[in-house]
């Protein structure tokens, strides 16, 4: 579920990418959710882990995993900020645009980077539902990223290790 | 595998518990959380953790006095300070008591992650360091020091003693009743084991390379030395030197060694910079250094620098109860060297290895039990196999005419008591023989 107004290509991409990752068929929805309860005024942003609850609300029985897609700056009340949020093994994960932004450290826009950033974010948080942990391959999709930069050093793919691990695990999840 | 490190959450606020749960299990921590100091301190009572991340401000007992508390348990955890409100007093406090760090709350990903990072490194180092000493301590443990007789039990009592000392040592003892396995004994049961034990064999050595070896050397000192040489004295700096055959060393180089000894401070030959090293010295010597230094070949002044502590290593002959525990350790020993399955020792050879003098003390009994592992049949060591079966001389023969009445009396038996004949085999005359056989009151059985 999107609530960070993407464009239709946008969104083809990232179907495509969780199609080719996981293997599930993805169904891409708009929807509007009023944020403005989460948002806290001291920090000025808003609420990961009230706005994750939230999502996972929305799950409906036929889904695998929910992903909610944002566009607003997230915190988690330990850490400054976050690029998206998951539970691990759970079945929900959500992730933001805000901070994957070039404008935001003073550098020139670049959309396709922007998306390419998200897409990474969205399938790292993904992997998470599944259970994977961070990986300390530098080129992993499920290595632990605190700056863009990092994000933007990492494939799209999982390595081979975070793969058999996600194959075994979907394959855990399938027979329960 | 690497063991996966720890992480124990002490925070008052759920949100952050929950927070940093999620995180550090993505981050593959193994993570537990509690919502008070106490309900931290009843947890760390079962169980140990090597992070422990604690809000300094909660209520009954704060992170501050709960990090004193654990310190009381026994227990060294890298100890994490979060703090809402960063102050520069609390931070020092908090280092100051011995945490390893403190973070402010909203905290940088990045910094968390390089903190925890940091920490679980050390928590490795830790964990490498703590293997390294075991691995150091099963290397240095004394293997071939065995006895259970009372001489080698004052021995042992003594070494303990003395090991925790920095005294210096003099170890006397024949040779081969393992005076550098005391040596040994003594250096990896001081607190300088983790450094070098330097051995020097002072006999072996003459004087300039003596001196050369104890003080090592600068590039040009002599025809040959190409490059600069540390010296013993330097390479055992934090450890213990060990100068065995003392006595043989010359009185210029005991006036040397006495200088040294004195100051801890050297000039490496060709020198003209002072060197200081840290060692305890221990010598061993098989000579008696009070009558060297009646006799005026031992100075008496390095004498009594280095006999503060004498432990005498007392002779095989000595300690004849110790004789089986030995014999059957070097069975072990060899056994398990050569690959070869456990093998016993008959009871007619442990009798007579008991009743052997050997005058070459335990380093002579291990070698004929590694010849009779070697030469027997693979079963056990039976008496054919020791040495002296064939060639030493049954020690209960003291005297001369002892000798010639088992000699005579053998001879006798072996030509079944005829006279001629004996007396011819002897080269003696009748007479003479019949003479002997009424001395030693010699009577065929």
């Amino acid at each position: 579920m999107s609530c960070a107004h993407i464009e239709k290509d946008t969104a083809r991409f990232i179907a495509e990418d969780i199609m080719r990752e996981f293997n599930y068929p993805v169904l891409f929805k708009e929807c509007s959710v009023d944020l403005s309860v989460f948002y806290n005024p001291g920090r000025r942003q808003y609420d990961a882990n009230r706005i994750l609850k939230q999502v996972s609300e929305l799950s409906s029985p036929n889904s695998v995993k929910i992903m909610g897609l944002f566009s607003v700056d997230l915190f988690i009340p330990i850490l400054t900020y976050i690029f998206g949020q998951a539970i691990l093994n759970g079945n929900t994960g959500i992730a933001s645009l805000y901070r994957l932004r070039n404008e935001l450290y003073g550098l020139e826009q670049d959309t396709a980077l922007l998306i390419e950033r998200f897409r990474k974010v969205i399938i790292h948080e993904l992997g998470h539902t599944f259970g994977l942990i961070h990986c300390p391959n530098p080129i992993c999709i499920m290595r632990s990223s605190t700056y863009v930069e990092d994000i933007d050093q990492k494939k799209i793919h999982f390595c081979h290790h975070c793969q058999t691990e996600l194959n075994g695990r979907r394959k855990e999840e399938e027979n329960h | 595998m690497d063991k996966k490190v720890s992480i124990l959450i002490v925070d008052d606020e759920e949100s952050v518990r929950d927070s940093l749960y999620n995180w550090f299990i993505d981050d593959g921590y193994i993570v537990e959380c509690a919502e008070n100091a106490k309900k931290a301190l009843s947890i760390l009572e079962k169980k140990d953790f090597d992070i422990i991340l604690a809000d300094i401000k909660m209520p009954g007992m704060d992170g501050m006095e709960m990090h004193r508390r654990i310190k009381t348990l026994n227990k060294e955890p890298i100890f994490i300070i979060m703090t809402a409100f960063a102050s520069v007093d609390t931070a020092v406090q908090a280092l100051k008591d011995g945490a390893y760090d403190y973070i402010t709350k909203p905290f940088d990903p990045d910094d968390l992650s390089h903190l925890i990072r940091n920490a679980a490194a050390q928590v490795s180092l830790k964990v490498e360091n703590e293997n390294l000493r075991n691995k150091i301590t099963s290397l240095t443990d004394i293997e071939d020091l065995i006895g259970e007789s009372d001489a080698m039990m004052k021995v042992l009592k003594e070494v303990e003693s003395v090991a925790q000392s920095n005294s210096s040592v003099i170890i006397t003892g024949e040779s081969g009743t393992g005076k550098e396995l005391i040596a040994r004994a003594i250096h990896s049961n001081s607190s300088r084991k983790y450094f070098p034990l330097i051995s020097v064999h002072c006999g072996a050595l003459t004087e300039s390379l003596l001196e050369s070896e104890l003080f090592g050397h600068e590039k040009g000192a002599f025809t040959g030395a190409t490059f600069n040489r540390k010296g013993r004295f330097e390479m055992a700096d934090g450890g213990t030197i060990f100068l065995d055959e003392i006595a043989t060393i010359s009185s210029k180089m005991q006036i040397e060694l006495l200088r040294v000894l004195e100051s801890k401070t050297f000039v490496r030959v060709g020198g003209n910079k002072e060197v200081s090293s840290d060692f305890r010295v221990i010598c061993a010597t098989n000579r008696d250094l009070k009558t060297m230094v009646k006799s005026g070949t031992f100075r008496e002044d390095l004498y009594y620098r280095l006999n503060v502590v004498n432990i005498v290593i007392p002779p095989l002959r000595e300690r004849v109860e110790d004789i089986p525990l030995l014999a059957n350790h070097f069975i072990k020993k060899y056994c398990t060297s050569m690959s070869r399955n456990l093998i016993f020792i008959e009871p007619s050879a442990m009798k007579q290895l008991e009743e052997f003098e050997f005058p070459g003390n335990v380093r002579e009994l291990e070698n004929m039990i590694e010849r009779a592992i070697v030469i027997g049949n693979g079963k056990d060591i039976r008496l054919k196999d020791l040495p002296m079966g064939k060639e030493v001389i049954n020690s209960s023969i003291e005297s001369l005419d002892d000798l010639e009445s088992k000699h005579i009396a053998m001879i006798l038996n072996k030509y079944s008591w005829n006279i001629s004949r004996t007396a011819k085999a002897l080269n003696v005359d009748r007479a003479t023989l019949y003479n002997k056989i009424k001395k030693y009151k010699l009577i065929q059985e």
